[in-house]
């Protein structure tokens, strides 16, 4: 690719995050500290004296870590299982492990207090302990390792594994010198969106920390909703901006290091059936690990939902299809998922378009402009959505007025997509790279012919699982949605808001939580059919 | 670049949408912004359209605090023509940076004088109260007996059984310490920090939000919880009633230092749709909204023309001496007070 038609495909890309991004960003951080053109550095030093604010900084930062490191280490065993074996029911569990990345924390805080609150059938009580919000924490991220890095895993050819065993190599040392190197830049990724997730933590925080544990992203929040101070508000959206702005420049000299270019392999070709006892034993303790962690709470969900009248009942999804009651705080449930599709599709379709057109760029513009690009994508997963949102407001009011136009919305939500399409997308480029060039010397197809034949299709599966982790961002969206609705747009999250922000109406929100489940289920499972019926084809 | 064209079209065609839409703000539409928790039965907005030929377009902005941000932030080129829902924990924050052109509504003659704003900047269009509710049953099945005043509760027969918002992040949570700080004062033998210091060695249990204290916590009527005390709304027992077809209600009020909180609505200057909107102002005073108000919102009327729903004449309880706290006082000292709350429960 020419060097101009290269500019001008990263032009787009760069135009939206200028636009929709870095604009609204410098424009409300200046508003914050910038008063009768002085700059409030007495907002800096009073964040900087505080010693209530360095416990905060200093609790964002390890709780990440660790909720990081946790997520990693949990979910590797679960995409392994996912990506290498065949087994009954494997589409549906690994769709269900989606379904936490959409709940509203408010839910999921309920769901979490009946496993592990004072009246758990396991017989601890986590509650308002570290434990609780890094355990939150694992729960609705395990689906990015699961998928982010089963979807690299799922492709590698088993074979170099199985050479490195017939060398004689036991199996960790296999894993740890041959499988491990080759996953590392996916391992990276999904390390870097957890991270970029639990840093800027706020509902999970909220629901189910108490007083001594509250985040940069909390803290902003309070400062600026509770305090009306826009000045500490933004001096602690810089100190979160620098210390996300570390970690991506961490993450991207760890990149750095060039990714293994291997023949990739379809997913159809490398998974089979567990043949010993030791295998077997690997999928059942694994898929029990998920059972604990991610299908018993949505399992209190579904009972909890259940429960009406006294005894078990239907009356609650009954209450939500024909309510009794001709308040108009009910959305009906057909419209909410009809609303909230109407944000989901054109979301996915923008995060989708410009994260593609951001990969291309990052790819081959190899070195310095292509790495900084990449981090600057990411940056919106690790800034405040509050300083975003009424960055917003500051700043889109010209040349075109959108500070109340429902694109926004789906705006909001891509931006918060983008980086899992390109986190996708690029370890599979990266390494179908150096096998075009030589498809194109060798067998003499042109580069554009090897693309489309071969290596797009292996490209659209990555998509794919971007597409739906997009999907899954929007459909569960509660912020963005909430600060720019109308009532004529309610969409299922904002549905559920309402019946919980009123007394008797906590069935109907449970009900309506499992609509949100199902809906995301289904969704992750026909992506997941339409994965599988690719992959058959190459 | 074949993939560049359709994304390039897609943004242009979303921009050009986003201009269509944003033209349409002439004089027959009048933008109302207000919070979350806005509810309006169906054709009631209607009716204004039908009345005055004005179309009525709602924006929620988020919760009450991000509302009134939304409006500061957005002071020299408004969103919105009227905002509804701000309260007098916000509202004098609202009047130092000059959001409002005062109007005064004929209707507001209807409504009690002690509500009316000085200088009618804003007008008063609801109302309610915060108070402590409790479990009658799961009281009863303890062999409590009720709390009578808010400084009952740090007495150790109710150890254990209290859950109140964090004020921080909470707008109830917010209104109750403001209530006991009007009880129990800055300076005396006993003052309002001393209060909470007491409530925590009670083993009171601070929560970010309502839902959380409510529905996570609270044992009673629709709750899920086992603490049988938790800070909610006058109307909440009206609430049980009407959502769950019962014919008493299952939870009650403690009347001792209920909040009064009074929503306002205010013309936002810069408006260029100052008579449609002065026309709104009315109308959200009118017994057509007011009427409306108590099923969606739970909260009062009033206009004192309004008509009470029978739930409502049935199980409402206005507080006896709710405490009413000057807007500039709450401004002044908010910071103040949060900080040392803070340090007091910590």
């Amino acid at each position: 690719m020419r060097r101009w038609t290269l500019l001008l495909v990263g032009a787009i890309p760069a135009v939206f995050l200028a636009y929709f991004f870095v604009y609204p960003l410098v424009t409300i951080l200046y508003t914050g500290l910038v008063a009768e053109g002085r700059f409030a550095t007495s907002a800096f030093r009073e964040i900087l004296v505080s010693p209530s604010i360095r416990g905060v900084a200093w609790f964002t930062l390890w709780q990440a870590l660790l909720s990081t490191v946790l997520t990693v280490a949990l979910g590797l065993p679960a995409a392994y299982v996912f990506a290498r074996y065949r087994f009954p029911g494997r589409s549906v569990l690994r769709s269900l492990t989606l379904v936490p990345f959409v709940l509203p924390t408010m839910v999921v805080g309920v769901a979490f207090l009946a496993v592990l609150g004072p009246g758990s059938p396991f017989g601890v009580n986590l509650r308002g302990t570290i434990w609780a919000i890094l355990i939150a924490h694992v729960f609705y991220n395990l689906a990015i390792v699961i998928r982010g890095v089963g979807a690299f895993w799922e492709q590698i050819d088993p074979h170099i594994e199985e050479a490195a065993r017939t060398l004689g190599a036991g199996a960790w040392r296999v894993f740890r010198h041959v499988t491990l190197p080759l996953l590392r830049p996916a391992i990276l990724s999904s390390a870097a969106l957890i991270f970029l997730f639990s840093f800027t933590s706020f509902g999970v925080i909220l629901v189910l920390g108490d007083l001594r544990h509250a985040t940069l992203e909390v803290e902003i929040w309070r400062q600026a909703t509770a305090f009306l101070r826009l000045d500490l508000a933004s001096a602690l959206a810089i100190l979160q901006l620098v210390g996300v702005t570390v970690l991506l420049i961490v993450y991207g000299k760890a990149r750095d290091r060039r990714a293994a270019e291997l023949p990739l392999r379809p997913p159809s070709e490398t998974a089979r059936t567990p043949r010993t006892w030791g295998e077997w034993a690997v999928v059942v303790s694994t898929l029990g690990m998920l059972g604990i962690v991610v299908v018993t709470p949505l399992a209190v969900l579904v009972g909890r939902s259940l429960r009406a009248d006294g005894g078990l009942a239907l009356t609650n999804y009954a209450n939500l299809f024909d309510p009794p009651r001709a308040s108009a705080l009910f959305v009906p449930p057909v419209d909410a998922i009809v609303n909230t599709l109407r944000f989901a599709i054109p979301a996915v379709l923008i995060a989708s378009g410009i994260g593609m057109l951001a990969a291309v760029v990052i790819v081959r513009a190899r070195g310095r402009s292509g790495r900084v690009f990449d981090s600057v994508l990411m940056l919106p997963l690790g800034t405040s959505a509050v300083t975003i949102g009424f960055g917003f407001l500051v700043a889109l009011d010209e040349p075109i007025d959108l500070r109340a136009s429902l694109l926004l919305i789906p705006v909001a939500h891509a931006l918060v997509a983008i980086p899992f399409v390109v986190r996708s997308t690029v370890p599979v480029m990266e390494s179908i790279q150096h096998r075009l060039r030589e498809a194109a010397a060798v067998l003499g197809a042109s580069p554009r012919q090897a693309w489309r034949e071969v290596d797009l299709p292996l490209v659209a599966r990555a998509l794919a699982v971007a597409a739906m982790f997009a999907f899954a961002i929007s459909v569960g969206e509660f912020g963005a949605t909430s600060f720019i609705a109308r009532p004529a747009t309610a969409t299922i999250p904002v549905a559920i808001f309402r019946l919980l922000s009123r007394p008797g109406t906590f069935g109907e929100a449970m009900a309506m939580s499992v609509v949100l489940m199902s809906i995301t289920a289904v969704a992750a499972l026909g992506i997941e059919g339409v994965r599988g019926s690719r992959s058959g084809g190459v | 670049m074949k993939h560049g064209r359709p994304v390039v079209l897609l943004i242009a065609l979303a921009l050009t949408v986003a201009a269509c839409g944003s033209d349409e703000a002439a004089s027959s539409e009048v933008v109302l912004m207000t919070h979350g928790s806005f509810a309006v039965s169906e054709g009631v907005l209607e009716a204004f359209t039908d009345e005055t030929g004005v179309s009525v377009t709602v924006l929620e902005a988020g919760d009450a605090g991000a509302m009134v941000n939304q409006a500061i932030l957005t002071k020299d080129n408004p969103v919105a023509d009227v905002l509804y829902g701000i309260d007098n924990t916000f509202l004098s924050r609202a009047q130092d940076e000059d959001l409002f052109v005062p109007y005064r509504s004929p209707a507001l003659d209807r409504v009690s004088r002690d509500l009316h704003v000085p200088g009618d900047a804003v007008t008063p269009v609801d109302v309610g109260y915060v108070c402590v509710n409790i479990d009658l049953m799961e009281l009863e099945r303890r062999n409590i007996t009720a709390p009578s005043n808010l400084a009952d509760l740090t007495d150790p027969t109710y150890g254990g059984t209290f859950v109140v918002e964090d004020p921080t992040t909470s707008s109830p949570g917010l209104a109750f310490l403001l209530a006991t700080i009007s009880r129990f004062g800055e300076d005396g033998a006993y003052p309002w920090q001393a209060y909470w210091k007491d409530l925590v060695a009670n083993d009171a249990l601070i929560v970010p939000g309502w839902e959380q204290a409510y529905y996570g916590e609270f044992s009673g009527g629709s709750g899920e919880g086992d603490r049988p005390i938790v800070v909610s709304y006058a109307t909440s027992p009206v609430a049980e009633v009407y959502f769950s077809d019962l014919a008493t209600a299952p939870t009650a009020i403690v009347d001792d230092g209920c909040f009064l909180q009074i929503e306002y609505a205010g013309i936002l200057r810069g408006t260029e749709a100052e008579p449609a909107a002065r026309h709104l102002v009315d109308f959200l005073l009118s017994t057509t909204f007011q009427n409306d108000i108590p099923l969606n919102m739970f909260v009062y009327p009033v206009n004192e023309d309004a008509q009470l729903p029978a739930v409502f004449l049935e199980h409402a309880v206005y507080p006896n001496e709710p405490v009413v706290m000057d807007p500039a006082t709450i401004d002044g000292n908010r910071e103040r007070w949060l900080a040392e709350w803070a340090a007091a429960v910590r």
